[in-house]
């Protein structure tokens, strides 16, 4: 028996896992969980859902300014020492989202922008020709680029390529709540990808995030999920731990799936 | 003199520049950003940047999002 009570302290067996941080870039996250703003009825209901979650990235848009708006979202973040991610929300050119990025970088001192061109209103789905233009323009000027994609393996390293420092394909499209519709895709992405994957959109319940990283994915980026929640908070804790078992899972390595039955007890 | 801020069209003094317009907005002292007929103009260049007659100004700000 070992007597020396700082090794046994030191090597005493725990039930937590090791810190098992997300880098993006050279920068370090504890929480794989990234937060987005919208669809929160109140600042109030927001600021809760965002602590429980315990997300250190959150994204915010960029809109015109008008005398109802205000800076309040931005005051909370800033509180809550949550790291800012605007988006282009709302972009359908690269040219419109350029400028965006460029916007935001001004107006919030960040060179980080998660990209999103889109190709129409009804199915928000991203515009892959004008995507990767923008994506080589901003990284180019010197931007971190999060380009939110489609799950289509080949433009997520096309993406990788042009400089980007993450990938975030989606499980379907913004909004649904339809969850992860292609997980052969996710795979085929991770499984060659070089920069984090962060799954971005279609996320409707902990389950999903659950897939999303079992998958293998670095992250899960959800904001519809928690917001229009009935109980945001409660969504939030659900999410965050969805994500944490999820990670777990795909670190544990799990049994592969079989046809037929095997015992699991000896035989007689 | 005419310029679009913000798609609406505003009658400015003449001499007047992009600080005069954030001011009329009553835009706070960060997290805003200004673009003047599609480049960004840097905030420290606010005080010296003319709105030119038929200038198209976008100012932008946060909002919850994404």
């Amino acid at each position: 028996m070992n007597t020396d009570t700082n090794e046994v302290h030191l090597t005493m067996p725990t039930d937590e896992p090791a810190p098992d941080e997300l880098v993006i870039a050279g920068t370090v996250f504890g929480s794989r969980l990234v937060m987005g703003t919208g669809g929160a009825t109140n600042l109030a209901i927001l600021e809760r859902a965002l602590r429980t979650s315990g997300t250190e990235l959150t994204t915010v848009a960029m809109r015109r300014m008008d005398a109802t708006g205000g800076t309040g979202v931005l005051d909370l973040l800033r509180r809550l020492g949550i790291t800012l991610l605007p988006n282009t929300a709302g972009c359908r050119t690269a040219a419109e989202a350029v400028l965006t990025a460029r916007l935001a970088r001004e107006a919030l001192d960040t060179d980080w922008v998660k990209l999103e061109v889109v190709a129409d209103d009804r199915t928000l789905l991203p515009d892959p020709i004008e995507l990767l233009d923008a994506a080589e323009q901003l990284v180019d000027d010197g931007f971190t680029v999060l380009p939110y994609t489609n799950d289509d393996p080949v433009l997520a390293l096309r993406l990788e390529e042009a400089g980007c420092a993450a990938v975030m394909p989606l499980g379907s499209p913004i909004g649904t709540g339809l969850g992860i519709r292609n997980p052969h895709n996710i795979e085929l992405i991770v499984a060659r990808a070089g920069v984090p994957v962060i799954l971005d959109a279609g996320i409707g319940t902990a389950s999903d995030a659950c897939v999303a990283m079992e998958l293998g994915c670095s992250a899960v980026l959800l904001a519809t999920a928690v917001t229009k929640a009935t109980d945001p908070a409660l969504m939030a804790a659900a999410m965050r731990d969805g994500v944490r078992a999820g990670r777990a899972a795909r670190l544990a390595g799990r049994v592969p799936q079989r046809f037929w039955a095997q015992a699991s007890s000896p035989p007689r | 003199m005419k310029a679009i801020v913000n798609g609406e069209h505003w009658d400015l003094p003449d001499g007047s520049t992009v600080s005069d317009v954030l001011r009329r907005l009553d835009a706070p002292a960060s997290g805003v950003a200004v673009a003047r007929s599609g480049e960004v103009v840097p905030k420290a260049e606010w005080p010296d940047t003319p709105v030119r007659d038929g200038d198209e100004i976008e100012v932008l700000t946060a909002v919850q999002g994404g």
